[in-house]
């Protein structure tokens, strides 16, 4: 490989330069996070002198104690821990429940089904009417909110179909003479050669309900069921962080920076320390996604 | 019929799904009717009153309702010519890199903004370009420059927009373009290599080309989308200051239906853009069909 491409340069100066630039992109990626972790770690003296760029100075944990002390941000974690795996069972489920019964080109009905699948991907009723389906189905502030109504995502779900048809069908009809029904060849022969494609999907949905909000902010009123988005928005953004010359209403008790920096990275620390499986997975999920359309 | 009596395993396991995409799919599609009701809460739908198109009237007569349209195609237009080239540039010279451990590990940064919510990102840039005691401005008024108020004045806010979108997405951006480089037959490069061309004719000649069917499959999908905008990115951003540039349709619709019950006004208004939506993403489909003897579904 590193012989092929030695073949068509020419010039170890474009070499570094090249390097140089793509060095320059990945430390501006990085400097963000970096500032954020350096604030908190600081004390305030540094902070509030404005010597904190990417290194932390004079460390200090107080803002970590503070964050971790705080009962509405812990019951904020636990609460987004046990959704987040609720969800991404339920839409499993859901997910495989739909897509294996859509490669049988036996299925009587099967084009109907599609079409109402795909017609969700262009089109939805909006904010608005969704809002006003949760109030009458009483899911407003429950965990269900956040559960049901995103449980199927129709490109997944198309994913998974594509995948689930790619399986040889002699397997399947030699399972079919030894007398296995669906379910049996579903779950002893279809999923077990789809982990995989699985392990993609299941974070696909976990991460995306992690990182979700929208929803959060509409439907859920209730300090006990804020998710740690929701809860990191109250915090951070809502606190009037931006130095609005003439500070807006709540002037009260000026949240210290390090305070606001250690609550991000509180939220933040979970995704990257699944990053690298994460990145992995959807890079393959991402091709499937791609040879697919 | 025999074959549902034999299949009914495969029904079965539609069921659910098919119960969850006509509750919270195709009911609140038909909820659009909403728009064309003088919708009262305590009343419910169906005892509403019809008042046809009153709905669409008013809100083509309000001010703020033009102000988002506009804004959602700006910052729509703005983010396609500004952020749509750099995932191409980036996994062009990407490419080009030749130590592996290096390419892996910048990949691997470049990729990680991709993972982070938009409100850590919208926490973050609070933090870092606060006009006082952001990094940001510290380096600059280090450096003798002028603190920029970054996200407190229109016009930086729209580039600050732009910018954290870029930086969000451009690292990701490159994975479907570096996918279609590892189809580009190695024998062009040899060729090329034996009539002398640079390196930079090469990426120009033969890289580019290589990769252009891509571009435009990504550059039509971008343009159905222009006027369909996210919530999250603009909403974690904005603030009172920025309102007029900063307000889109999305948010525009979360602010006059839920924060003021407004709800029949807010659904007329989202479904004013769910249909100039699917116009956009048809019309894109059609082109594609066109140009391409494909279409992008």
């Amino acid at each position: 490989m590193m012989k092929q491409y030695g073949k068509y340069g020419n010039g170890k100066a474009a070499d570094y330069v090249i390097m140089g630039f793509i060095a320059a992109a990945s430390l501006l990626c990085l400097a963000p996070m970096l500032n954020i972790l350096a604030l908190s770690l600081s004390s305030n003296g540094p902070i509030m002198a404005g010597k904190v760029t990417f290194i932390p100075v004079d460390i200090d944990l107080t803002a970590y104690k503070t964050v971790f002390g705080n009962a509405a941000m812990i019951k904020s974690l636990v609460f987004t821990v046990w959704m987040v795996a609720l969800f991404t069972a339920v839409s499993m489920t859901m997910t495989i429940m739909a897509a294996y019964p859509l490669t049988k080109p036996n299925l009587k009905g099967r084009g109907f089904f599609l079409f109402i699948i795909v017609l969700t991907m262009f089109f939805s009723g909006g904010i608005i009417p969704d809002y006003l389906l949760m109030r009458n189905l009483n899911l407003l502030d429950t965990v269900w909110v956040l559960v049901l109504p995103g449980a199927i995502n129709a490109f997944y779900l198309l994913i998974l179909k594509t995948f689930f048809s790619s399986i040889p069908v002699e397997l399947e009809e030699s399972a079919r003479i030894d007398g296995a029904g669906h379910f049996t060849i579903l779950r002893y022969l279809v999923l077990p050669l789809s982990l995989p494609v699985l392990a993609t999907l299941g974070l696909f949905y976990a991460v995306g309900r992690w990182n979700g909000f929208m929803d959060a902010l509409l439907y859920i009123t209730k300090s006990d069921l804020y998710p740690l988005q929701l809860r990191l928005y109250e915090m951070v953004i809502n606190s009037q962080v931006i130095d609005m010359a003439e500070g807006m209403n709540n002037a009260a008790a000026p949240v210290p920076e390090s305070l606001k920096a250690a609550s991000i990275m509180f939220a933040t620390v979970p995704i990257l320390l699944v990053y690298p499986w994460l990145q992995r997975y959807f890079i393959s999920g991402m091709m499937i996604g791609a040879v697919k359309g | 019929m025999k074959s549902i009596r034999q299949n009914w395993q495969l029904y079965l396991l539609l069921l659910f799904p098919f119960v969850y995409f006509v509750l919270f799919k195709y009911i609140p599609m038909l909820g659009v009717v909403v728009a064309f009701k003088d919708y009262n809460i305590f009343k419910g739908v169906m005892a509403s009153p019809w008042i046809g198109l009153e709905a669409f009237r008013e809100v083509f007569a309000m001010d703020g309702f033009y102000n988002a349209l506009r804004n959602t195609f700006v910052l729509n237009l703005l983010d396609l010519v500004i952020g749509f080239p750099i995932p191409i540039v980036l996994a062009i010279l990407l490419n080009e890199l030749r130590i592996r451990w290096f390419k892996k590990s910048v990949q691997t940064i470049l990729y990680l903004p991709h993972f982070i919510s938009w409100v850590i990102i919208g926490g973050m840039a609070v933090q870092l370009l606060a006009t006082h005691s952001g990094v940001v401005n510290q380096i600059l008024t280090s450096f003798g420059l002028k603190a920029i108020p970054f996200l407190s004045e229109p016009i930086y806010w729209i580039f600050s927009y732009l910018g954290i979108g870029i930086w969000q997405s451009a690292g990701w951006g490159t994975i479907i373009y570096l996918a279609a480089l590892t189809g580009i037959n190695k024998d062009l490069y040899e060729a090329a290599e034996v009539d002398g061309a640079s390196r930079l004719r090469k990426m120009w000649h033969i890289t580019l080309p290589g990769i252009k069917p891509t571009i435009v499959i990504l550059l039509i999908i971008n343009i159905g989308h222009m006027a369909s905008i996210g919530f999250d990115r603009p909403y974690v951003l904005s603030n009172p200051q920025v309102i007029d540039v900063s307000e889109v349709i999305s948010t525009y619709v979360y602010k006059i239906g839920i924060q003021s019950a407004r709800y029949t006004i807010a659904t007329a208004i989202g479904l004013f853009q769910a249909v100039v939506g699917l116009v956009f993403l048809l019309s894109a489909e059609l082109f594609s069909r066109k140009i391409n003897d494909q279409g992008i579904w």
